[in-house]
């Protein structure tokens, strides 16, 4: 069982911790202005590389908090844990 | 039984103690200290078992964990299968027999506990022998936080079995002033009777304490059996030690053959003589100590069979001193015995190949192929391994973070060396820790070991036959002959070659099998045994009981269990309850002699005759506040909230982004900036994570908090035409009119001075308030509504009468009436979506081209034409074509039953489905396969009870 370090709890259990998806995939400014295929791009379309890849994670049961992270999907790895409203980080 | 075997001196058992005991039903007796393979063996019994396939008898091979063969099963004094006789420590009472591979479980419940604890620690150290004890005391007497564990009785590790001496004195002293110093460390945690079973990510290991085990009959029983320990170490040190190798030759199976670092420990740890008469065949130094002290014990040692060219100087000396013959450059070819092994067949090597075989009576062969280092958790940390050619077994290939190799289990197999690898793999931990001084402590001299010679790496003895005899997996009954099939059917890796030939997937995962079956593949494949490898090592390391992974996980405590406030007065009143969620609601209320259906049309007809009373607080309830509470609200629901007013309620539906219902329920406006969000029972912690999310993540600039507080408000529905009656007699100070409180409004009010919220909520299309109390109160508010509800009948209803009100009204479940490919417009809500809001969530979907099909399922009801008929839910819907009979199959699908029900205030069972096209086929007849027949019903708008709404003001 893995330690996800929570930005604002620390490292917890990954039991305590949800999975969100992609990160930095904003809601559509105006929906409406959408045709039928960029609006499926944002329900529908998520990347899904090998490697790094910006997350979203909920602490759901620790301080009920989002963050997101980068983490490496061949390895499990987290290289670096963020608040929602900050910008993907430059790992080097 | 006497105990002929057993030296006059000597081991580790305590002689002063007597424990009886029953195997196969012929009683033995022990001592304290034994384990029941050492007792059996004391006894002269070799002879535990069949083999599962070939009903071999098979013996005690080893004499701990890597014994592939004395399987036994535990009677008394609670059944439990698949055990060892050589783990299992002897207790008074103990009744067990062989097994034939196959145990058999308890009939009866375990009444033992077990439970789990978690510790963290800086370093674990897995081993206490010389190297783990090695490195718990540096990384000890530097300050770190240290875990030692060990699965043997004692500490000790290979120490247990040997006349080893350490600053001129029996190891053990060490050992035992070791386990002192560490004691009085108070960052130390010591376990012993405990494996670490499994590693995982960043430093987790899962340990298994058996605490009780050993007491048998005499365990406290408030104890816990066994625990599971969860233990996350910064740094884990593997000192697991190494298991000794056997090597195949014909008919090897014998009881009476045995693993000679095994007949050594049973010697030195147990005082038990494993023969009268050995020989011991070898392929490197090691065995040759068996031979010797053997020997001095009283055997007679008939020859040391070596199988290297030449024997090592100075053991041909100390054989010669004993009078043991010692043939070097020779083999064991095969065997002869019955129950157990009477000869062993010796031929010299010549070019590899056994020349004539020579009959060497014995009762005991003792065997060493070398020794494998037990990697098993640094494999399981994904630490890949190397072959190392000189000491004939597979290493550790690299270094790991978190995870070092010490001693014997990383190929160190002196004493003074484990000794001087353990504390260097101490400090290298603290130096990785950064913890504490780098304290090295002085470390007790060995004896000088003299130079010995290399090992030979030999598997295999050829049989000249078949290899069918040639045993490479004793409890599988797997054979040379059966990795020579494998090879012939093209299978080169060894994971294939594990499933082909089941060699290593029994009981002990391999322990002594897997590396043979490696090594003997390569031979048959030609290749080096680097390109073969080992298969993959996964947990457990030993067999863990279901109870012990469960621990008090178990029967209620399985999963919590969430009753409402009013529970006991459900109980008292006979409700059977049903689970929803996690939550213990009352289905129904059974009166003398009456089934579910009896009961509900009961309660049904009550309540929409007079007044019924459910006890809803399982409803979710989410706190909304904050300026921007309107604006979070309206961009989440399909409806308009803002516009609502303070006192006033409005249902609502939720969609996610692709337009389908994830939820429903009313909004109470208690503020300008204050909402109460109902959800349903289901929804109510994944509506509550939802809202969260919107917020935290897309709109953190809204000012507004959410809270759970369906625990602190119990709710409770009151139904029916009478309920006004019983609200007004009840809350004497509110207007209970409907002028003063109308449908879809809320009053705050209260009773012998506790708050209580009055809303007119309804579910089943009756005049119907619903109260909200604080849950400290709420059994004293519903006792008092009973109470006023008596000179009307009032009646208690469950879950199923709450299910047919409100289906006969056409309010769907999310959940049950939908799942998940269902719009509001589906469900005939058009009216509960807003067109007047620009956007919200869900919106932007409902004009993709998918939601416009005239064909999507919609929700209607069906009336069964036979009156008569309760359509099982889930049933699937079909037409009969024009000329009355079915399409050709495979037939068309229309859609399903999602609720069915027999309904009082209607006289016959009714359902709701979502059909395709549902709403253009109101009046139609399709038919419903239930059992073989097809039941032709109608379909009907999904309201039907009330559709003009007449009865919900009273
Ligand atoms: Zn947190």
């Amino acid at each position: 069982m893995q330690l996800i370090e929570c930005p604002w709890c620390g490292p917890r259990e990954e039991v305590e911790f949800h999975y969100g998806g992609q990160a930095h995939v904003a809601y559509p400014e105006d929906p409406a202005a959408l045709d039928d295929e960029q609006w499926a791009h944002y329900v529908f379309y998520r990347d899904n590389p090998k490697g790094r890849f910006a997350e979203r994670w909920s602490h759901a049961a620790g301080c009920r908090r989002w963050f997101n992270a980068v983490r490496d999907t061949a390895t499990y790895r987290f290289e670096s844990v963020y608040h929602p409203d900050q910008p993907k980080p430059v790992i080097p | 039984m006497s105990s002929s075997f057993r030296t006059p001196d000597g081991g580790r058992i305590d002689r002063s103690t007597t424990l009886e005991f029953v195997f196969d039903g012929q009683s033995y007796a022990g001592h304290a200290g034994d384990t029941l393979a050492s007792a059996l063996l004391a006894s002269g019994r070799h002879s535990i078992a069949t083999s599962v396939k070939l009903g071999r008898p098979r013996g005690i091979a080893a004499a701990w964990a890597e014994d592939p063969s004395g399987l036994v099963q535990i009677e008394e004094p609670f059944p439990e299968p698949m055990l060892l006789a050589t783990t299992v420590e002897l207790y008074d009472g103990l009744a067990a027999h062989g097994l034939p591979g196959q145990g058999r479980l308890a009939d009866v419940p375990d009444s033992a506990r077990y439970d789990a604890m978690h510790a963290h620690v800086d370093v674990l150290v897995v081993g206490a022998g010389p190297a783990g004890l090695a490195a718990a005391l540096t990384a000890a007497r530097a300050g770190a936080r240290v875990a030692l564990v060990d699965e043997q009785a004692e500490a000790g590790g290979a120490l247990l079995g040997s006349d080893d001496r350490l600053d001129g004195s029996p190891a053990a002293d060490w050992v035992a002033s070791a386990v002192v110093e560490l004691a009085a460390h108070p960052e130390v945690l010591h376990l012993q009777r405990t494996t670490a079973f499994g590693l995982y990510d960043d430093g987790f290991v899962l340990a298994l304490q058996r605490r009780t085990d050993h007491l048998g009959g005499a365990a406290p029983r408030h104890e816990a059996r066994q625990r599971v320990w969860r233990i996350r170490a910064r740094q884990i040190v593997v000192a697991a030690g190494a298991h000794e190798r056997p090597v195949v030759f014909a008919d090897n199976d014998r009881p009476g053959i045995m693993l000679a670092g095994g007949a050594r420990t049973f010697l030195h740890r147990y005082g038990v003589r494993a023969g009268s008469e050995a020989v011991v065949f070898t392929t490197n130094d090691s065995a040759y100590a068996a031979a010797v002290d053997l020997a001095d014990a009283g055997v007679r040692v008939a020859a040391v069979v070596d199988a290297r060219p030449e024997a090592p100087g100075h053991w041909l000396a100390a054989c010669a001193d004993r009078g043991i013959p010692v043939r070097s450059g020779s083999v064991v070819t095969g065997t002869d015995g019955d129950e157990r092994v009477a000869a062993a067949h010796v031929a010299p090597l010549a070019d590899g190949r056994p020349g004539d075989a020579e009959p060497i009576a014995c009762d005991l062969l003792l065997v060493s192929g070398g020794w494998n280092p037990a990697v098993h958790l640094f494999s399981q940390a994904r630490g890949t391994l190397r072959f190392d050619a000189a000491l004939g077994a597979f290493l550790p290939a690299e270094e790991l973070d978190g995870v070092a190799v010490a001693g014997s289990a990383a190929g160190v197999m002196d004493l003074a060396g484990c000794l001087a690898d353990g504390r260097r793999v101490g400090a290298a931990a603290l130096a990785a820790l950064a913890v504490g001084a780098p304290a090295e402590p002085a470390l007790p001299a060995a004896d000088d070991a003299p130079a010995g010679l290399g090992p030979m790496t030999l598997w295999r003895v050829p049989d000249g036959g078949d290899g069918s005899t040639s045993f490479v997996d004793l409890q599988r009954d797997a054979t040379v002959a059966d990795l020579a099939r494998a090879a012939g059917a093209g299978l080169r890796s060894m994971e294939h070659v594990k499933r082909f030939t089941t060699i290593g997937t029994a009981h002990d995962q391999g322990k002594t099998s897997g590396v043979l079956a490696s090594g003997i593949t390569a031979e048959l494949l030609g290749i080096p045994i680097q390109a073969t490898g080992t298969t993959t090592f996964r947990p457990p390391y030993t067999p863990v009981a279901f109870a012990a992974l469960a621990g008090r996980d178990r029967g209620r405590l399985f999963d919590p269990e969430r009753t409402t406030a009013v529970h006991d007065w459900h109980v008292a009143e006979g409700a059977v309850f049903e689970d929803v969620g996690q939550w213990k609601r009352p289905r129904y209320y059974p009166r003398a002699g009456e089934d579910m259906e009896a009961a509900v049309l009961r309660e049904c007809a009550a309540t929409r005759s007079g007044v019924g009373i459910l006890d809803g607080s399982t409803l979710g309830k989410i706190d909304v506040q904050g300026p921007d509470a309107a604006v979070l609200l309206d961009r989440l629901y399909t409806n308009l909230m803002s516009s609502l007013k303070v006192g006033s309620v409005r249902y609502g539906v939720m969609c996610g982004v692709d337009g389908m219902v994830i939820d429903d329920g009313t909004v109470l406006r208690l503020a300008e900036d204050r909402f109460l969000v109902l959800t349903t029972t289901g929804g109510a912690a994944k509506i509550l994570d939802w809202m969260e999310e919107w917020v935290q993540t897309e709109w953190p600039e809204l000012r507004v908090h959410l809270a759970s507080v369906t625990e602190q408000w119990s709710t409770f529905p009151v139904v029916g035409p009478r309920s006004r009656d019983v609200i007004g007699a009840v809350f004497g100070d509110v207007d209970v009119s409907n002028e003063a409180f109308p449908f879809m409004t809320w009053r705050d009010t209260t009773l012998g001075g506790v708050p209580v919220r009055l809303a007119r909520i309804s579910f089943s299309g009756e005049l119907a308030y619903e109260v909200y109390v604080s849950s400290w109160y709420a059994l004293a508010v519903w006792e008092r509504l009973v109470e006023a509800g008596r000179p009307h009948g009032i009646t208690p209803y469950g879950t199923e009468t709450m299910h047919v009100l409100r289906a006969e009204k056409g309010y769907p479940i999310i959940g049950q009436d939908t799942d998940g490919t269902v719009t509001p417009h589906d469900l005939g809500m058009a009216w509960a979506v807003s067109k007047k809001k620009p956007d919200f969530v869900g919106k932007r979907s409902f004009s993709r081209p998918a939601n416009q099909n005239p064909l999507r399922k919609q929700l209607v009801g069906l009336l069964p034409v036979d009156r008569e008929t309760v359509l099982p839910e889930g049933s699937q819907i079909v037409e009969f074509r024009d000329d009355g009979r079915l399409p050709a199959p495979p037939v068309p699908m229309l859609g399903h039953v999602t609720s069915s029900y027999r309904s009082a205030e209607l006289g016959r069972p009714f359902a709701l489905a979502l059909v395709k096209g549902g709403r253009a086929r109101i009046g139609d007849t399709v038919h419903v396969p239930v059992g073989g027949t097809l039941v032709p019903v109608e379909v009907t708008g999904s309201v039907l009870v009330d559709p003009e709404g007449a009865r919900r003001d009273g």
